[in-house]
């Protein structure tokens, strides 16, 4: 390990995390539509909706990521078709490839993952909230996604984790992202190994504030699970009235 | 007593074989030179269907053969093995399409190049770039450094805000940074045959790539639309070229081919044989 060359490289990487995060954070928050989405779908109890939903999610988590962005960006762009439509301002730029291909990817697998959450929730639950006369919505909102979300955020922590990683696969089409920049650099210098470690510490200090983010999410979704730090102030309301009562 | 005796004389044969070896190395008059090639390198050497060879490099070592006064053969070997082929002996020379770089310079030696395919810049025939001006213009890096600068600032006003195709961490990568800069966006790609794809799709408003590979790539089928304009640059950091692989101690031999490949550049052969094999020409400057 030669000390002053790894810190040249995580000099010029760093420069390529702000195109990391920007890929992963767009797919992400753009594919969790879609998931949910996709997610609905299969509950409807429609079946040509559920079939589609089946459908799509057996297509994109059956083949790999790299063939999917090599597909959507050489692949579409080798049909004349596809170059005259209106698409192709977008599909031309490498950036929306990229996004596109990862949030139809993480959209598959977190649509499962959602769908997972909402399958968790107790009908006895439900029923509760129905009986007191809540609106369809205010259930939705107020019952069935925060435990849904609760129940999936793990799994849905892991996926996004994964999809940090899978930007990695955005330097084939000439993004220069962290590894993009990585490659680049080792097929100049022909030194691997400190690349890759500063690329990996990289990675891996990205997905530990990730999996802080995640875990601070599942603390604030999970009241019954903190400590009863402002216990006492109900306790302390609640004494006169049942004072009050006898 | 008979086998020692057999022993004995082998000994003796070895003996003076190796010391005539010696002699003859001393007084080394080249009269005959074996020349490696791996005949499957097209439009450097290629094997004709009937077993023969051709190529660029067996017409021009014919040519620098009769003008070293030597006979020459050619022998066929396969490129990964032949520069441990080389100091085993098995031959004396290598024209095989072989560049000078540094890393083999370490184990063997090398004539003055003798074909420079350069870098040049393809576009879509369709494009407005299809007219870039200094077409087929030579510029060497290593001799004439201001004229590439000069050739550059004369295309700026067609280049500037284009999109250029190049291979990550390759010499015209190099290129577009230090001669290119801010005058044009640079895309890299892992293969060159990914950014002749974006050419075709118009994501890239050119590419930069060798000359060698330009030349073949515009052939294949799909590319038809292809087009090399604009100059050529070699020299300097762009790589020496092609040269003659030899063994460090040969140096006289090296002598003569340095020699003949300079007579051969100066008296237009290697452009005329280019011409008629690449299509234009591979003289390096």
């Amino acid at each position: 390990m030669d000390i002053d060359f790894a810190f040249e490289t995580f000099m010029a990487l760093v420069g390529a995390v702000p195109l990391t995060i920007q890929l992963a954070v767009s797919a992400i928050f753009l594919g969790a539509f879609v998931a949910f989405g996709l997610a609905m779908m299969r509950l409807s109890g429609i079946l040509p909706l559920a079939l589609l939903a089946r459908f799509y999610v057996f297509v994109f988590r059956g083949t790999p990521l790299l063939v999917q962005i090599f597909l959507i960006y050489y692949g579409l762009g080798q049909f004349p078709a596809v170059r005259h439509s209106f698409l192709w301002p977008l599909l031309r730029e490498p950036y929306a490839c990229a996004v596109l291909s990862l949030m139809l990817n993480t959209a598959a697998y977190s649509s499962e993952i959602i769908r997972g959450g909402l399958l968790s929730v107790p009908p006895g639950q439900v029923e509760a909230a129905r009986a007191v006369g809540m609106p369809r919505l205010m259930i939705l909102r107020r019952v069935i996604l925060p435990l849904a979300i609760r129940q999936a955020l793990p799994a849905y922590g892991n996926e996004m984790m994964s999809m940090v990683k899978a930007t990695s696969l955005a330097s084939i089409i000439t993004l220069m992202e962290v590894t993009g920049v990585a490659a680049r650099i080792i097929s100049e210098t022909y030194r691997v190994i400190e690349v890759f470690v500063v690329a990996g510490a990289i990675y891996l200090a990205l997905n530990f504030t990730l999996s802080r983010l995640v875990l601070w999410a599942e603390r604030a979704l999970s009241p019954d699970k903190r400590r009863p730090a402002s216990a006492a102030v109900p306790i302390a309301a609640a004494t006169p009235a049942s004072t009050g009562d006898a | 007593m008979k086998r020692i005796g057999t022993l004995l004389a082998a000994a003796c044969v070895a003996v003076v074989a190796l010391v005539g070896g010696v002699q003859a190395a001393q007084a080394k008059e080249w009269k005959h030179i074996t020349i490696a090639t791996e005949g499957a390198f097209p439009p450097y050497n290629l094997t004709k269907p009937d077993g023969t060879l051709a190529g660029y490099e067996i017409d021009l070592a014919k040519v620098l053969c009769e003008r070293m006064k030597v006979e020459c053969t050619f022998v066929t070997q396969s490129f990964d093995g032949i520069i441990p082929a080389l100091q085993a002996g098995k031959f004396d020379a290598i024209m095989s399409g072989m560049s000078a770089t540094e890393k083999r310079k370490q184990i063997i030696d090398f004539s003055v190049s003798y074909g420079s395919t350069g870098q040049a810049f393809a576009t879509l025939k369709s494009s407005p770039l299809a007219s870039l001006p200094l077409k087929g213009e030579l510029y060497s890096l290593t001799t004439n450094d201001e004229g590439a600068h000069k050739a550059i600032t004369e295309l700026k006003p067609m280049l500037d805000g284009k999109v250029i195709g190049v291979q990550t961490a390759s010499t015209s990568s190099r290129f577009v940074d230090e001669y290119m800069n801010g005058i044009v966006e640079k895309r890299e790609y892992k293969q060159t045959e990914e950014h002749d794809l974006d050419l075709i799709s118009g994501r890239v408003d050119l590419i930069m790539a060798s000359m060698g590979y330009l030349s073949t790539a515009i052939t294949k089928p799909g590319n038809e639309d292809m087009v090399i304009v604009g100059p050529r640059f070699q020299g300097g950091f762009l790589g020496a070229g092609s040269s003659v692989g030899l063994r460090k101690e040969d140096t006289d031999l090296k002598a003569l081919f340095d020699a003949a490949i300079n007579s051969a550049k100066a008296d237009g052969t290697t452009k005329e044989l280019s011409e008629k094999w690449f299509g234009f020409d591979v003289t390096p400057y």
